[in-house]
This record gives C-alpha cells, sequence and structure tokens, in this order.
C-alpha cells in the first residue's frame, strides 16, 4: 500500500463520514460544518490527483465563500434551533423519491466504480489541471456552456439587486 | 455633493488628517508618569478625608453623627460617647467615640464636609485611599484623626469644670 | 535533508517567528499609537515596556476559563482554534527571502489563489464563536463579520488578480522575480497603484482592522464576537488577528512592493531577510497610522464601499490591465 493509497483512504473516510454527519445532524449549524469538513477533504483528494488549482478553488470558493454565506443564512434566520418538529404530512412522496434517487444513483456510481475504476489514476496523470491549462480549455472547448453559465448567474445577480431594491 | 466632489474631498482631505496625525509623532508626549509625577492639585480638590482639631489640641468632632445622615453612600459611622472633665475629647458635651469611614463606599462628594457643624471633617487635596484589603479600606478615627497642633497636648485632655459647656468654642478660630 | 524534515524545520521556525512577531506586534503597535497620540504607552515592564508582551501573557494564562451558560460547548472551545490556524498556515507559500532556505512552498503555481482559499477559511472562527457563545453581541459580531468579509473578498481577489495578471503566474516566487530584485521602478505598486490602493483597503476590511473593525465595535457590541472569550481562548483570537496581519503585510510587500528584493541581495542572501522584515515592518506601522487616524465605518457605509466602490474599480483595474498587457504598453509585458 502506498502512502498515496493511505491517504487517500483516510481523508476518503473523512469526507464520507462528514458527509453522513451533515445528512444526520439534527442542527442546521452542525450539518453546515459538516459540510466544510467534507469540502476541506475533498479539495484534499485533488491534490492527490494532482490538482492543486481546484483544491484551491474548492476551498476558495466553496469552503470559503458559498459556506460563509449558508452559515449567515441559518444565523441570521435562527435556523439551528429548527428541525425538531417531526416532517409534515403534505411531504410524504419525499421520502419515497428519495429512496428511488438514491438507489438510481447507488447503482449508477458502482456500475462505474466498477468499469472504470483502474482508468483514474492514469487519467490524474495524464491531465495538466493548472489554472492555464483550466482557462484554455474552459474558453476554447467549453465556450458555449461557460457562456451560458455567465448569462444565467448574470440574470440572478439583476435578479437579486432588483429584489432588494427599495421602491 | 457630486461624485467628483465626493473623490476630490477624499484625495485633498485624507492626507491632511495623516499628516496631522503623524505630526503628532513629534510633539512631547502628554503623559504624568503618576506615582513619580504628580499634576499640582486644586486647593480645593476633594481627597481623603481629615478630622480637625483646635488649637488646644481638642477635637473639633463633636459625634453628632450629622454627617453620617448627610453621606449619599452611607460610608460613615460614628458612635458618640460622653465627654467628662477628667477625659475629655472635644468642647461640648459629647465626642466621637468611633469615627469611621468606608472608603470603598465613599464618592468623595463632600458632603460630609458640607454637613459638619464644627468643620471638623474636611477632605483635602492629599493622600488618596488606596489598599489591598477590604478591613483596610476602613478608615478608623486614628487614621484619620489629624495629630495636635505642635505644643498642645492630645485627647483625652483634663480641663477645668464649667470651662467647656458648648459644642463649639466661644469664639472658634475657625480657620481651615 | 530529507524534504520532509526539512519542511518540519522551516514550519517550526515560522511558527516561532510567527508567534514571536504577534508578542511584539502588540508592543509595537501600543508604542506606535501611542506617540501617535502623544502619549507614552506600556513602559513599565522591562525597558522600554519590551515586558510588557510576557507580562500580558502571564496574565492571560492565569485567567479563569469561563464557559457561557448555554453556550454549544464543542463549537465554543473550537473556534479560537479554528480562528489561529488560517492565520498561520498562510505563510507557507510566502517567500520570505531569495535563498530556497528562506522559503516553505513558495514555489507552488496557485500560491496566490491559495492565499484567498486560506483567507477565505479564515472568517470561520469568528462566526462560530459568534453563534457558539449565546450571546446577542457576539453573535451580532460574527454575522457582521461574515457579511464584511464575503464583500470585501471580491475586492482583494480582483486586486490580486490584477497582480496575477501582470506576473502571468500565481506562484508567489514569480511575482517577486517579475518585478526585477535590485530595481526599485519595477515594483508594482508603480504600475498597478490601483490595486495597490484596492488590496491595501479590502486587506484592513479581511483584518478588521480599523476603520474596518465593526466586528468588534466597542461602541455598540461589546466585544463582538469576542465577547464572551477570555484568558488562552482569547489570547488565541488576539494572536489570530496580529499574525494575520503581519501575515497580510508580508503579501503587499510580496506583491506590490518587490517582497524580498533590494540592493546587494545576490552577494549576500541574508540581506534578503533584512529587507523583507523591514518592508513588513513599515506596512505594520502604516496598518497603525491608519487606525490612529480614520474613525470607523459606519455599517451601511461599509457595505456601499465594498460593492459600490471598491467591486466596480477593481473590475475596471482589471480590464484595463488586460488591455494594456495586451496592448504590449512599455512596463504591462
Ligand atoms: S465625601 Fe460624601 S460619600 Fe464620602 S463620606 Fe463624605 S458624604 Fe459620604
Ligand atoms: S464630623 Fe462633624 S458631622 Fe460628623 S459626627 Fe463629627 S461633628 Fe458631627
Amino acid at each position: 500500500m502506498s502512502p498515496d493509497f493511505l491517504l487517500f483512504l483516510i481523508i476518503a473516510l473523512v469526507a464520507v463520514a462528514a458527509a453522513l454527519g451533515m445528512l444526520f445532524s439534527r442542527s442546521a449549524l452542525y450539518a453546515a460544518l459538516f459540510l466544510i469538513t467534507n469540502f476541506g477533504a475533498v479539495a484534499v483528494l485533488y491534490l492527490l490527483l494532482n490538482a492543486p488549482f481546484l483544491a484551491v478553488v474548492q476551498v476558495s470558493v466553496y469552503a470559503g465563500a458559498i459556506m460563509v454565506l449558508f452559515l449567515f443564512v441559518i444565523m441570521l434566520l435562527g435556523a439551528e434551533r429548527l428541525g425538531r418538529e417531526p416532517e409534515a404530512a403534505a411531504m410524504r412522496w419525499q421520502r419515497p423519491l428519495a429512496i428511488v434517487l438514491a438507489v438510481v444513483l447507488i447503482v449508477q456510481a458502482v456500475y462505474v466504480f466498477a468499469t472504470r475504476a483502474s482508468a483514474v489514476p492514469a487519467v490524474a496523470q495524464a491531465i495538466d489541471a493548472g489554472p492555464l491549462n483550466i482557462g484554455k480549455t474552459l474558453i476554447n472547448s467549453y465556450l458555449l456552456p461557460f457562456e451560458v453559465i455567465a448569462i444565467v448567474l448574470l440574470a440572478a445577480m439583476i435578479g437579486a439587486v432588483v429584489l432588494t431594491r427599495d421602491k | 455633493m457630486s461624485i467628483t466632489d465626493k473623490v476630490v474631498a477624499v484625495v485633498t482631505k485624507i492626507p491632511v488628517g495623516f499628516a496631522t496625525v503623524l505630526k503628532t509623532l513629534f510633539r512631547k508626549p502628554v503623559t504624568v508618569q503618576y506615582p513619580e509625577q504628580t499634576k499640582p492639585m486644586s486647593a480645593r480638590f476633594r481627597g481623603r478625608h481629615h478630622l480637625k482639631r483646635y488649637d488646644d489640641g481638642l477635637e473639633k468632632c463633636i459625634g453628632c453623627a450629622l454627617c453620617a445622615a448627610a453621606c449619599p453612600a452611607d460610608a460613615i459611622y460614628v458612635e458618640a460617647a460622653e465627654n467628662t472633665n477628667e477625659e475629655r475629647y472635644s468642647p461640648g458635651e459629647r465626642y466621637a467615640k468611633t469615627y469611621e469611614i468606608n472608603m470603598l463606599r465613599c464618592i468623595f462628594c463632600g458632603y460630609c464636609e458640607d454637613a459638619c457643624p464644627t468643620n471638623a471633617i474636611v477632605l483635602e487635596p492629599i493622600e488618596f485611599p488606596t489598599g489591598y484589603t477590604r478591613d483596610g479600606m476602613i478608615y478608623v478615627k486614628d487614621m484619620l484623626l489629624e495629630p495636635p497642633p505642635a505644643g498642645a497636648p492630645a485627647t483625652p485632655q483634663q480641663t477645668p469644670a464649667g470651662k467647656y459647656d458648648r459644642a463649639i468654642l466661644p469664639f472658634p478660630p475657625i480657620t481651615d | 535533508m530529507n524534504p520532509i524534515l526539512e519542511a518540519l524545520v522551516k514550519s517550526v521556525g515560522i511558527l516561532v517567528v510567527a508567534l514571536a512577531g504577534f508578542a511584539y506586534m502588540t508592543w509595537v503597535e501600543r508604542k506606535f499609537i501611542s506617540r501617535l497620540q502623544a502619549r507614552i504607552g506600556p513602559n513599565r515592564a522591562g525597558p522600554f515596556g519590551l515586558l510588557q508582551p510576557v507580562a500580558d501573557g502571564i496574565k492571560l494564562i492565569f485567567k479563569e476559563s469561563i464557559t457561557p451558560a448555554n453556550a454549544d460547548v464543542l463549537v465554543y472551545f473550537l473556534a479560537p482554534v479554528v480562528a489561529v490556524i488560517p492565520a498561520l498556515v498562510l505563510f507557507a507559500v510566502i517567500p520570505f527571502g531569495s535563498d530556497p532556505a528562506f522559503q516553505l512552498a513558495s514555489n507552488i503555481n496557485v500560491g496566490a489563489l491559495y492565499v484567498m482559499a486560506v483567507l477565505g477559511v479564515g472568517i470561520y472562527g469568528m462566526i462560530l464563536a459568534g453563534w457558539s457563545s449565546n450571546n446577542k453581541y457576539a453573535l451580532l459580531g460574527g454575522l457582521r463579520a461574515s457579511a464584511q468579509v464575503i464583500s470585501y473578498e471580491l475586492g482583494l481577489g480582483l486586486a490580486v488578480l490584477s497582480v496575477i495578471m501582470m506576473a502571468s503566474s500565481a506562484s508567489l516566487n514569480d511575482i517577486v522575480a517579475y518585478q526585477q530584485p535590485g530595481n526599485i521602478l519595477g515594483w508594482l505598486i508603480f504600475r498597478q497603484p490601483v490595486a495597490a490602493v484596492i488590496f491595501a483597503i479590502t486587506a484592513l476590511a479581511e483584518l478588521a482592522r480599523a476603520p474596518f473593525d465593526l466586528v468588534e465595535a466597542e461602541q455598540e457590541l461589546t466585544a463582538g464576537f469576542m465577547t464572551e472569550y477570555g484568558g488562552m481562548k482569547f489570547a488565541l483570537f488576539y494572536m489570530s488577528e496580529y499574525v494575520k496581519m503581519i501575515g497580510m503585510s508580508a503579501l503587499f510587500v510580496t506583491f506590490f512592493l518587490g517582497g524580498w528584493s533590494g540592493p546587494f541581495v545576490n552577494e549576500a542572501p541574508v540581506l534578503s531577510l533584512v529587507y523583507f522584515a523591514i518592508k513588513v515592518l513599515a506596512c505594520l506601522l502604516v496598518m497603525v497610522w491608519v487606525r490612529a487616524t480614520l474613525p470607523r465605518f459606519r455599517y451601511d457605509k461599509l457595505m456601499g464601499f465594498g460593492w459600490k466602490v471598491l467591486l466596480p474599480v477593481g473590475l475596471v483595474n482589471v480590464v484595463v490591465t488586460a488591455l494594456l498587457i495586451v496592448a504590449g504598453v512599455p512596463g504591462y509585458k
């Protein structure tokens, strides 16, 4: 077992444990903290895949900015104290749907893992995930999705500005 | 204020503030190094209390406890006792057997001084009460009472009968 | 030397310097701000008050450790630690000197982005402290902290982006090298003055230092998120603030003041350490000077300033820089 693999195992365990913790914790704030831990662990996984740029972006965007906003909202609304009540009757259909979706996801994941597991390290070695390359790929091969996302985000931004404007 | 005015104000005025602060760097500090240096105090400064005496050594305090009544902080405790000609502390009928001021409660308002009919208690601009224990901050009579003036005997004194029948000496030499 | 051992030795060295720097930065700040206010400052503990940080430390160690009623104990104890770690980790990528012996990981090609990531995570200490203390002042302080940091991080990012574009590398070593060591006109502050100003302002906001110290505005919020902290837990917050101050100054020096560069660095690499230290100290003194001069922002003004002034100016600066680089204007490529 190489030290890399050992590291991967530990980090993966942390990531999975944090994800489970997020799902099962009763307090919204703890759930958010677990999610941050999970993001951190995933960032380390990126590092293991020789993609420091992605790792850093993962931390600064997800763990740094987005989760701060989440925490902000949770604290502002006092939402960490909610969630004690039994789930409302109107939400009955959620459970079966969630189970079906989960099964689909697991089957898919197992299939991908079983058929392609050996390919992953090779891919990681081959790709240069530096900022330059990612930028080039975004602008060259994925220009259309990139622009579409830009427009969607712009629309969201303008929407937020309009909504918060004083009359 | 238009936006250009604002920008101009920021660019021209903020550096002035910075320069002013930097100039202070070369000014002499105004700090007074307290225990070693002190600032001159006003003659009317209300420091700690003193119990005064007459020139003949008798205490001015007659134990009337008006100061205790006047004290807004309830810091004074007075217990009076009778004077006799053999053992006389003050000119009047009575004197303060116990006189205590809790300096932790005192707010140095000077009301006790105002209330005193004989000008016995005076807050003077010397000596600030400090201490390490609560008990030590209760100033008893011995600590408050001034020593008798030069040449005069201390209290209690033996006095001839009939000399002191008034609380205040007939022609009081009130100087303080 | 074994690379792991080498990294370990360097890390310990950086930690020691950072902690000593923290202790004596408190002294420097108190002394300097006193002189700016025509006071003397600490002068009782040791000559010139030099033992004051030691005295403060001893005092804090012996304070009673208090946990507020109904506090979330785990988070309450974790928050100071969460605050300190990013502050210390920041130093990993900073090139302190010209020789590789004075650098830990300055060579990684995402150094500047790493800095942004660490700064982004650095806010959690404040937020968690504010939430877990079960105190409304603390909570408001934590909320203010999060809102403020998110807003100003954007400006900071844009300033750093201009630098990265100029040097066409995010590695801090490359950024220093780009500023032509030995030539003061090569410093990026002369070619990117707008970015430098934005960086300086947003750095102050990111550090929650005057005039952006709304997080701990005494008049409104007692001590903000630190209200319920005392003793060593308080000391940790204090430490994170000062260590971050030093880190930010070091970053400003690296990005805009030519890093460790200076005359005769090639002949005597140790000089580069000295130059770096002098520049950092100068930045720190300027920070104290700002604190002595400017009054605190009002909260809505703070947000307005961040979003309506710094962000647009930063964006325009990035665009202009890009245009200048593409046009090949001398000095911009
Ligand atoms: S100075 Fe005021 S508070 Fe102090 S003992 Fe006299 S009356 Fe009381
Ligand atoms: S000090 Fe004055 S007011 Fe107080 S008991 Fe003595 S005589 Fe009366």
